[in-house]
């Protein structure tokens, strides 16, 4: 019963397989690009478009009252002579510098603690990954702010080993370990997604080693690194590019000004209060380009030099 | 090896083993899972210390908060911050934050499960021209620091008449901007049987009826974790309301929250805390019920926290 229409369908379609085919390719553009409208048109109107006319007004002086003044490369110049910009500049850098780092090693070491088949696994698991998803917050901006502050739970803790430090988040000494302990708090999700590669990782390799007499060390920089080399590259990359982004947190603590003497201003709190405060919208346009050509290179360098080090299945090992 | 000749003769089966370093004996094991929960626990005190000591800040008194009392346990344990929590601030409640963080976060899950199932099915299911090169954007999106668009985006939606109100913080999630869950679908559709769809459309189903009668259904667990993840994101959201939202009975949680440091400064520091706490209860509470999804979610698809 059914297959007769089938076939009757089939020897119709081989007479003219050309002019179907077609049909049916123009019929499939048509529909691919109906269904990628919602996509297309966010992509254009909130991301190209945008993209341009921010690149426009970082050549510009406007203040969104009065018309855009062409100035050339001007806002350019002025960055670098801008003594609150390069602040703002070594403050983002050193967050990503050593936050970024830290803050894998604390997600690999854990995931490799993790990684074996005993009870409460899933346990730990969920108890260290909820930080991930609520670090960012408003909320936790504000507990840190209490904990780290004078006489806070930090200051009380550290007193009672006779170190005194004072609030940390009137030091402008330890404003940056403040952030970096938050960013690091926060290891959970990438130890998720180390845990995941880890499981991947098939026993025999580390039965094989233990064989020939390998320790640990060994084991971890000959077979761990290298199979996970694809996990780590992700989780380097993506948290690279997440840490110059980060702006509630510092707006939080600081109240919005990036203190105490500037140590607290971030790249993108800066850009926020030269374009919203200072309604200075061509230079925090010119602040915006720069950030993406800086990641843009970083994402290149990271993808340039990943040959070197990172293995995918298949590769030879 | 050669120590082993003599005393183990004399010893029981069980600790024989103990010096083979190929089977561990039963002890050996004890000991180290003993080992390796006092060091997980260890860790887990002091990852979930911020949240205990702020839940257990939220029932002190404020004398008790800062100052030498470290503890987290009080006797002086009350509701009061909470009840001062709930009035609010600037003459709006704290009712109203939840409702408009509420609206927000449900226009963000319905807007991007819509855009980005049918933008991510285009991509994964149907062979147009131009599809790859639109892919490579899309993926090149994921990379962009947002912050290179915000500044045009607000200049047109002021030009449009549209600050103080939800269209900006919304109008995205409709456009399929947030290129993650589209991403995140796009995978899990290349993963279903290309069989589905042929044998459908032998039968003589378009695309919709393919979308919408065989891809949709068997999505389920990618439109779960895309909701999860879009609510609590937008409930987590700072930047954009900062931006856009001018009149606090307007304003979601985090934003409610910044009035409440700025106006209170460590003044009622107990109540401040308590807002925090209730601002993070619907977020824990997801969590907690759907934990396995979240973590199940991240370890598959790399979503960040």
């Amino acid at each position: 019963m059914t297959q007769s229409p089938t076939l009757s369908r089939r020897s119709a379609q081989s007479g003219s397989q050309l002019p179907r085919k077609s049909r049916q390719r123009g019929a499939d553009a048509r529909a691919g690009y109906t269904f990628l409208l919602p996509w297309l048109l966010g992509f254009i109107a909130l991301t190209v478009g945008p993209m341009i006319s921010s690149l426009y007004l970082s050549f510009t002086n406007y203040n969104l009252f009065e018309p855009p003044k062409w100035i050339g490369l001007d806002n350019y110049t002025t960055l670098f002579q801008d003594e609150r910009f390069l602040q703002s500049v070594g403050v983002t850098v050193s967050y990503v510098v050593f936050g970024t780092p830290l803050k894998l090693a604390a997600a690999l070491a854990v995931a490799m603690l993790l990684n074996s088949k005993r009870r409460g696994q899933g346990f730990y698991r969920s108890a260290f990954y909820a930080p991930s998803l609520i670090g960012a917050s408003v909320s936790i901006a504000i507990v840190w702010k209490a904990m780290f502050g004078d006489a806070g739970p930090v200051d009380q803790g550290l007193s009672f080993f006779g170190i005194n430090l004072g609030g940390w988040v009137g030091n402008p000494a330890m404003t940056m370990p403040m952030f970096i302990l938050l960013t690091v708090w926060q290891f959970g999700a990438p130890m998720v997604i180390f845990l995941a590669g880890l499981k991947q990782i098939p026993n025999e390799l580390y039965e094989a080693a233990s064989m020939d007499g390998a320790g640990p060390v060994r084991k971890f920089f000959n077979i761990t690194w290298p199979m996970l080399s694809p996990v780590i590259f992700f989780n380097l990359l993506m948290e690279t590019i997440h840490a110059f982004q980060i702006f509630a947190s510092a707006y939080i603590i600081s109240n919005g000004e990036g203190g105490p003497a500037g140590s607290t201003l971030f790249y993108t709190l800066y850009l926020y209060l030269r374009g919203f405060s200072d309604f200075r919208m061509g230079y925090a346009s010119a602040m915006a380009w720069l950030l993406v050509i800086v990641v843009g290179i970083i994402t290149l360098i990271f993808f340039r030099t990943s040959k070197s080090w990172v293995h995918y299945s298949g590769d030879a090992k | 090896m050669t120590t082993m000749a003599t005393p183990t003769q004399s010893l029981p089966d069980a600790q024989l083993a103990h010096y083979n370093p190929k089977s561990e004996s039963a002890g050996t094991k004890r000991v180290k899972s003993a080992i390796f929960h006092a060091v997980a626990l260890a860790l887990t005190a002091v990852v979930l210390y911020p949240g205990l000591w702020m839940i257990a800040s939220s029932f002190k008194p404020n004398s008790e908060i800062g100052g030498s009392n470290t503890s987290l346990w009080s006797n002086n344990f009350s509701f009061d911050n909470f009840v001062t929590a709930m009035d609010g601030i600037g003459g709006v409640s704290t009712l109203q934050f939840f409702t408009n963080s509420l609206i927000l976060a449900i226009g963000a899950v319905v807007g991007t499960i819509l855009s980005a199932s049918v933008s991510a099915y285009a991509f994964a299911r149907i062979k147009f021209p131009g599809r790859s090169i639109f892919f490579g954007m899309m993926i090149a999106t994921l990379l962009l620091p947002f912050h290179v668009v915000i500044i045009p985006q607000y200049i047109v939606f002021q030009q449009l008449g549209l600050v103080d109100t939800y269209v900006p913080l919304l109008i995205g999630k409709f456009l399929a901007a947030d290129a993650f869950f589209v991403f995140l679908m796009v995978q899990f559709m290349r993963n279903l049987p290309a069989e589905l769809d042929e044998a459908a459309r032998i039968d003589g189903a378009g695309h919709v009826r393919i979308f919408t009668s065989i891809m949709l259904p068997l999505m389920k667990p990618a439109l779960i974790s895309t909701s999860i993840f879009s609510f609590i994101w937008s409930w987590n959201d700072f930047l954009g309301p900062l931006l856009y939202l001018n009149t606090p009975d307007k304003y979601p949680l985090p934003l409610a929250l910044r009035l409440f440091v700025d106006q209170t400064q460590s003044s009622d520091y107990g109540a401040m805390i308590a807002m925090s706490v209730l601002a993070l209860l619907p977020v824990l509470i997801f969590f907690l019920v759907f934990q396995r999804y979240i973590v199940e979610g991240v370890s598959t698809q790399g979503l960040k926290g």
